[in-house]
């Protein structure tokens, strides 16, 4: 008797085993193809934000910089460089996601993967994990790039830098993977980011701190959820913020629950996906 | 185990936009059978291959792929189905060889297990020489091999393949014929639709025929042309005649005052029918045979079910 428990008790093992291998691999499989897609582009992926952040940092931190003077007690080209970290952060990791995914349906190859045994949990994380590479990867470059205009930039609370750089690549991915899903046209997939996600982030204080804006203003700004991603990395990177940072990692962890649970509703119930 | 390699009950298909494409069809396809899913375009040939893959959702019915039911054993059921869908579905800007190592890998195959039969199945399929050049410049022929390549990575035992032929010219497609025979003689099952009814007599043992969603035949190969016991003869008359005449036994057909159409069984002679027209006085100038076989019982058939 015990014995034959014993053996069933094996026998169920490895077959689990030998289930999660096979996720694995199939995981590995996709976020590698995810990350030799942008690096096979490049130049429309890497390049870009090297240049923009370049410009960047000439004309509002070497030109107009030392005129504006300091913000919150930094240099504005230092206190600028949290800001266009995110910003960078924020849309690559958003546009990876939403190109890649629509593109795959696009091209009907979304089918390699419906017709494959890979869970749905791993189908997303395999493009949450490409997106957020980008975002990482050109997370480094911008700050390479604004180390060459100021290089004596430290870090002042490392940890919580890259938590909040992780955490922030994570959310805009499956925004941008979400977005993905309700997309009929390339037209959708630009929509979202140059008509919502650009305008939230340029007014969520990525050039300024909020403390400079009349009351009203300052008032809708704390509306903005992109006020308090910015802010946070800020706090991470230079020690400063315009909002708590308790209340903003919570709300962050938050909406990643939600837009997974929400992603993987959509993969299950198949809308886009599957007619 | 199981008896049948595809079994499907009762499995209806409602679209979005209210179209209902599969109107309840059952089907059984036995194990290592060689099987034809014919039907004209729009008959639910597509979206029935799309439901066994889990590439459409099911509105209601039960499919299991080797005893395994899509719905509680689905993964045992994907390892052991490819499909080769009727529309290119891979990334056009990668390489054949990546396109394929990918596909194995989604199957849980790693890359270093994944290479030699990679190897072996573009070799087998002519694509091994095209291995490093972008999907998107293959000629439509050799897209259509690499569909069937990317199927059957991870060695499926039931291989459903929609349209494969279309198309292709003459040459490949025998090729891929030879190809699809040699694979089944291996044992593994396979599904086609097409619309060539020459590809399906040529390969299928058994054939079902689908109609506006609706299984209209379903039976063997030889028993289907077996029922072709009627051949139709047309004759060009030398006087243009008013009505059909008629003579027991053959059913006559005026299609123009010039031309009759006889159907004739294959049990009587039309020695008969000769002198019963000459008795009528009715001369002939020429006479030819009616159209293809199997094209034809599949007009009637599609027909009837129309009424
Ligand atoms: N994605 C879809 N949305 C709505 N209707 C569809 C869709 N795909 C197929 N149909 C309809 O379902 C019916 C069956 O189509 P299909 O399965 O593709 O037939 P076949 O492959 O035999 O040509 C057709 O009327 C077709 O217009
Ligand atoms: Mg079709």
């Amino acid at each position: 008797m015990r014995l034959i428990d014993l053996k069933n008790y094996l026998s169920k093992w490895l077959i689990q085993m030998k289930n999660n291998f096979r996720v694995s691999v199939s995981l590995w499989t996709l976020t590698v193809k995810e990350v030799r897609r942008f690096l096979r582009i490049w130049v429309q992926t890497l390049v870009p934000p090297a240049v923009t952040m370049s410009l960047y940092f000439v004309i509002f931190g070497s030109l107009i910089g030392p005129r504006i003077g300091s913000m919150d007690g930094f240099d504005y080209i230092q206190y600028m460089i949290p800001g266009l970290i995110m910003l960078s952060v924020i849309t690559n990791s958003y546009n990876n996601v939403v190109s890649s995914f629509y593109s795959v349906k696009f091209q009907k190859s979304i089918e390699e993967l419906l017709i494959s045994p890979m869970p749905n949990w791993s189908i997303l994380l395999g493009f949450v994990l490409g997106g957020v590479c980008r975002g990482l990867l050109i997370g480094i470059i911008v700050f390479g790039v604004s180390l060459l205009f100021y290089p004596d930039f430290t870090v002042a609370n490392p940890l919580l830098t890259i938590v909040v750089l992780l955490l922030t690549a994570i959310l805009f991915s499956l925004m941008g993977f979400i977005n993905a899903v309700f997309a009929d046209s390339f037209d959708d997939i630009s929509i979202i980011p140059t008509f919502i996600l650009t305008p939230l982030i340029y007014l969520g204080g990525v050039f300024y701190s909020i403390n400079i804006l009349p009351d009203l203003w300052r008032s809708i700004s704390m509306a903005n959820p992109m006020l308090y991603v910015v802010n946070t990395f800020r706090e991470g990177m230079l020690g400063v913020s315009d909002v708590s940072i308790s209340f903003s990692l919570g709300m962050i962890i938050t909406f990643i629950l939600v837009l997974t649970s929400s992603c993987l509703y959509l993969l299950k119930k198949g809308t886009g996906i599957r007619q | 185990m199981a008896e049948y390699a595809l079994e499907i009950n009762n499995l209806q298909k409602v679209y979005d936009n209210n179209i209902v494409a599969l109107k309840g069809i059952d089907l059984k396809v036995a194990k290592g059978d060689f099987y034809a899913l014919l039907g004209p375009n729009g008959a639910g040939k597509s979206s029935t291959i799309g439901i066994i893959g889990s590439l459409v959702t099911k509105t209601a019915g039960k499919v299991s792929v080797f005893g395994n039911d899509i719905d509680t054993d689905l993964n045992k059921a994907k390892s052991l189905l490819g499909v080769v869908s009727q529309e290119i579905n891979f990334s056009q800007f990668e390489k054949v060889l990546d396109i394929v190592v990918t596909q194995a890998g989604f199957y849980g195959i790693p890359k270093s297990t994944a290479m030699p039969k990679v190897e072996n199945i573009l070799k087998r399929l002519g694509l091994w020489d095209k291995r490093n050049v972008q999907a998107r410049t293959l000629s439509g022929g050799y897209k259509r091999r690499l569909m069937i390549a990317k199927a059957l990575i991870h060695e499926p035992q039931l291989l459903i393949l929609d349209e494969p032929t279309a198309g292709v010219d003459i040459e490949l497609r025998r090729e891929m014929w030879s190809f699809l025979k040699e694979i089944n003689k291996n044992g593994t099952t396979i599904i086609l639709t097409t619309h060539y009814l020459e590809e399906a007599e040529q390969l299928c043992r058994n054939i079902g025929i689908i109609d506006h969603g609706t299984i209209v035949a379903d039976t063997s190969m030889k028993d289907l042309l077996g029922r072709l016991n009627v051949q139709g003869f047309v004759f060009d008359l030398d006087h243009p005649l008013d009505e059909a005449p008629v003579i027991e036994g053959f059913p006559l057909k005026l299609e123009d005052p010039l031309t009759l159409v006889a159907a004739v069984n294959k049990d009587r002679s039309i020695n008969a029918l000769f002198s019963e027209l000459t008795k009528l006085n009715i001369k002939i100038k020429s006479m030819r045979n009616e159209a293809n076989r199997l094209e034809e019982l599949f007009i009637e058939m599609v027909n009837s079910n129309e009424k």
